[in-house]
């Protein structure tokens, strides 16, 4: 079944609505309204790419598009425009849908379309014509997105059918995974009211009030600021969920103290594995009960020390040139490093060092390119630090030159400390930068003369 | 130097690597109108943790929203440790 299909199967006409600052339109309206007035036709069984800047646009289209399209391609907002041309060769796309704005739009020989903002009436004809792929980016290791290929059927997996009329709303853009997990659930079973890039946080909060949000969803770094907006006290949500980076304690407590008539829930998923679990009982990592337990689907492996997913819900691969997304026993290994305790397992960190900065991924080796281009530094390795505010922050131990044969020298380490920064900051963006340089005397390597890295 | 003014010089260095433009500070300043983003408020977090050797996040009752609340949380720990 079609996202439209399902949107428009009880009495033919949905309840539901996309709201913003500014407006708010009814799914209803898409039944006689179109923001490619005229254009849907022409992109039957086509590869596209949805780029327009207006989230609340991009969400229309994904409703107009699904069973029409062959594949949808969905960017971000921020994709950098010069790995526009990657994306469309390698999902195989011909057509642009941009909202007007040339110096936004990939290069070369494609059919360009502009999107309106606001669907404008026309006549809307809908036969079911196909299952479309659903394509997520995510970002890699080089900075290069990777492109994952979902169904709408992989992405509901989780989803429970429509109970109560429920007003929902998210910190997230919803052309991300997590934003769009929420969107999906909200216009199956009532409205959401979109984020703004332009709006403060206590804004946005007062704005979900207003709309008398009772469901909402962000990161665990979307959530402090909200609580150090100060304007929490003015928005008494049921159920407030986190998910997209670990939830710790404090982050946990926050918002208990902050919502007290709230269902505080964490929920772990990411954009290749799908949703694994939801956790529903106020404390940080999960009950060991999980594993084995096969909720949509939704099998968890822990053996190998990190968390593996088998589901309906996990991507079914990527494209391009990369490695596959799953192993050979079918699993999703997402990476994450698990301790068990007492019965409940905790996140430890992720192998391969990568570090989760508000949501950011950040590749140690990317940031040890630049500071061991620095002539006095000899080698450098960059490391997690637990972060109150952002979950973590980067930090780096250097190894100097002059190091090897003498001894420390504050002042010249001051010197090297703040060229390395100003490299950084000129190469970087601004998340990667090391929070905290530290020199050392030396770094451990392996008998293999890797590095040791401390989640490897 | 107090806990006061070293968090204040803090909000400024950071404010200069960001190159965010601080607001004057007053005890009243909402953090999230002090001009200084999420990040921002990371970094200040981790060099304090380095130069006080604590995080007082971990066991605070609720998270700050003025900058007075931010100094109290750091000046509190300091006195109870």
């Amino acid at each position: 079944m079609t996202l439209w299909e399902s949107l428009f199967r009880e009495n033919g006409r949905p309840a539901g609505a996309l709201e913003t600052a500014e407006r708010t339109v009814s799914c209803a309206t898409l039944a006689s309204a179109s923001c490619l007035a005229g254009k849907l036709d022409a992109l039957r069984g086509r590869n596209v790419v949805v780029g327009v800047q207006s989230q609340l646009t991009a969400g229309l289209l994904l409703i107009e598009l699904d069973g029409i399209a062959r594949r949808m391609v969905i960017c971000p907002p921020g994709t950098a425009r010069e790995h526009l041309s990657y994306v469309l060769q390698t999902s195989e796309c011909d057509v642009w849908i941009g909202d007007g704005d040339p110096s936004l739009e990939p290069a070369g020989k494609l059919l360009r379309l502009e999107a309106s903002e606001l669907p404008i009436p026309c006549a809307v004809k809908r036969e079911r014509q196909l299952d479309s792929e659903w394509v997520l980016l995510t970002s890699g290791t080089t900075g290069v997105p990777k492109l994952v290929r979902h169904t709408l059927s992989s992405l509901l997996n989780f989803i429970d059918a429509a109970g109560p009329r429920t007003t929902w709303s998210t910190f997230y853009d919803i052309r991300r995974y997590g934003g769009l997990q929420i969107f999906l659930r909200a216009l199956l079973g009532g409205s959401l009211v979109l984020s703004s890039p332009n709006e403060s946080t206590e804004a946005f909060i007062e704005r979900a009030a207003a709309h008398h949000v009772s469901h909402i969803s962000g990161t665990p770094s979307h959530w402090r600021k909200a609580l150090m907006s100060g304007a929490a006290d003015r928005f008494a949500p049921a159920y407030v969920r986190l998910s997209g980076e670990i939830a710790d304690q404090g982050i946990l407590d926050g918002l208990r103290a902050a919502f007290p008539s709230a269902l505080v829930a964490h929920a772990f998923a990411s954009t290749e594995a799908g949703v694994a679990f939801e956790v529903e009982d106020g404390l940080s990592g999960f009950p060991d009960t999980l594993v084995g337990e096969r909720r949509h689907g939704v099998e968890l492996d822990v053996s190998g020390g990190t968390l593996r997913i088998r589901s309906p819900g996990n991507a079914l691969g990527y494209l391009g040139d990369v490695p596959a997304l799953r192993d050979s026993d079918g699993f999703v290994n997402t990476g994450d490093r698990l301790d068990l305790r007492d019965g409940r397992y905790h996140f430890m960190g992720r192998t391969g060092g990568v570090i989760n900065v508000g949501g950011l991924k950040v590749h140690p080796e990317e940031v040890e390119a630049v500071i061991n281009a620095h002539p006095a530094v000899r080698v450098s390795l960059v490391k997690a630090r637990r972060n109150p505010i952002t979950g973590a922050v980067v930090t780096a131990d250097v190894v100097l030159e002059t190091q090897v044969s003498g001894a420390a020298d504050p002042a010249r380490e001051q010197t090297v400390r703040q060229e390395i920064l100003v490299a950084c900051r000129a190469s970087l963006a601004a998340h990667k930068v090391p929070a905290l340089i530290h020199f050392v005397p030396s770094l451990a390597v392996s008998p293999s003369g890797k590095l040791v890295r401390p989640n490897a | 130097m107090s806990i006061r003014s070293e968090i204040t010089t803090l909000f400024e260095e950071v404010a200069r690597d960001q190159q965010r433009q601080l607001v004057p500070l007053r005890d009243e300043t909402k953090l999230l109108e002090s001009g200084l983003d999420s990040l921002s408020f990371a970094l200040i977090a981790a060099r304090l943790e380095e130069s006080m050797g604590f995080n007082p996040f971990d066991t605070a009752d609720e998270f700050p929203v003025t900058f007075g609340d931010f100094i109290r949380l750091y000046e509190s720990q300091t006195q109870s440790s």
